[in-house]
């Protein structure tokens, strides 16, 4: 009886060290993700020893998004958008997709407008960067933190 | 294949900022999807939309795979003449679509 008893928990938990070893096989399968550190190292080569400051550049991005494969975003930055003074580039970086880069625009003063609308992909709960480049070669930076409950590129339906 | 759908407004005034809204029918498949007989599905992407005016570049975004299938793009822009617009969209595996609209501007 006694024998019987251990020989299923034996088989059980060979059962289960074996269910967790394929877990572990399947998750060395998933695509490495990018980190916050290989998003700044991104934002290091587009910004090179320009100064970044913080704000001007708004992410407006839902705080939490049941489906990361379409997630609707729309990102204003701030400038008078004159021959002198306006928006250059805006690039939109993240943390944890396979890739820091998203979508970056280009633009002048004859947008009129900096701002931009798009549905974008996200892969796991992460912080959302905007990065705004102006004419006088400053950079501009705005973040939006977002919770994903079903992720991107996750599943394949 | 592949569509387009385009809302220009058809009337502006000189000055006034016009919003463009464009919509692609594209995968944007990422490649880092696995297929059901476990491949990886190739990575089949729009990577560049570039609108001109009168033949002058005045809008160009670079998608990465990270933009949602069926890529949508709202934006604007400020005119002072009447003219076309071209709306070019350029991919993976020779992914190639031109889509022109025209506006009256007083």
């Amino acid at each position: 009886m006694t024998t019987s008893r251990d020989l299923t928990r034996r088989a059980a938990l060979t059962g289960a060290a074996a269910s967790g070893a394929g877990l572990l096989v399947l998750r060395s399968t998933q695509p490495a993700s990018a980190t916050p550190e290989a998003m700044r190292a991104v934002m290091r080569a587009i910004t090179g020893d320009a100064p970044v400051r913080k704000g001007r550049v708004q992410l407006d991005l839902p705080p939490l998004v049941e489906n990361g494969n379409t997630v609707p975003m729309t990102v204003t930055v701030e400038s008078p958008m004159t021959a002198l003074d306006h928006v250059t580039a805006i690039h939109v970086l993240n943390e944890k997709n396979p890739q820091p880069y998203v979508v970056t625009v280009h633009l002048d003063h004859r947008a009129g407008k900096a701002a931009f609308s798009t549905r974008i992909k996200l892969g796991d709960t992460q912080r959302v960067v905007g990065l705004a480049k102006m004419s006088d070669g400053s950079f501009w930076i705005g973040e939006q933190d977002v919770i994903v409950t079903i992720a991107s590129c996750l599943e394949n339906f | 294949m592949a569509r387009a759908l385009i809302n220009v407004p058809k009337i502006a005034k000189v000055g006034e900022i016009i919003e463009i809204k464009t919509l692609v029918s594209h995968p944007m498949e990422t490649g880092y999807r696995v297929g059901l007989g476990g491949e990886i599905l190739p990575r089949d992407i729009i990577q560049t939309f570039v609108c001109t005016f009168n033949g002058a570049q005045i809008y160009r975004a670079d998608f990465s795979p990270a933009v949602a299938a069926n890529p949508y793009l709202t934006f604007h822009t400020m005119l002072s003449e009447s003219g076309a617009f071209e709306f070019r969209w350029e991919g993976d595996n020779d992914f190639l679509l031109v889509e022109t609209a025209s506006i009256t501007v007083e």
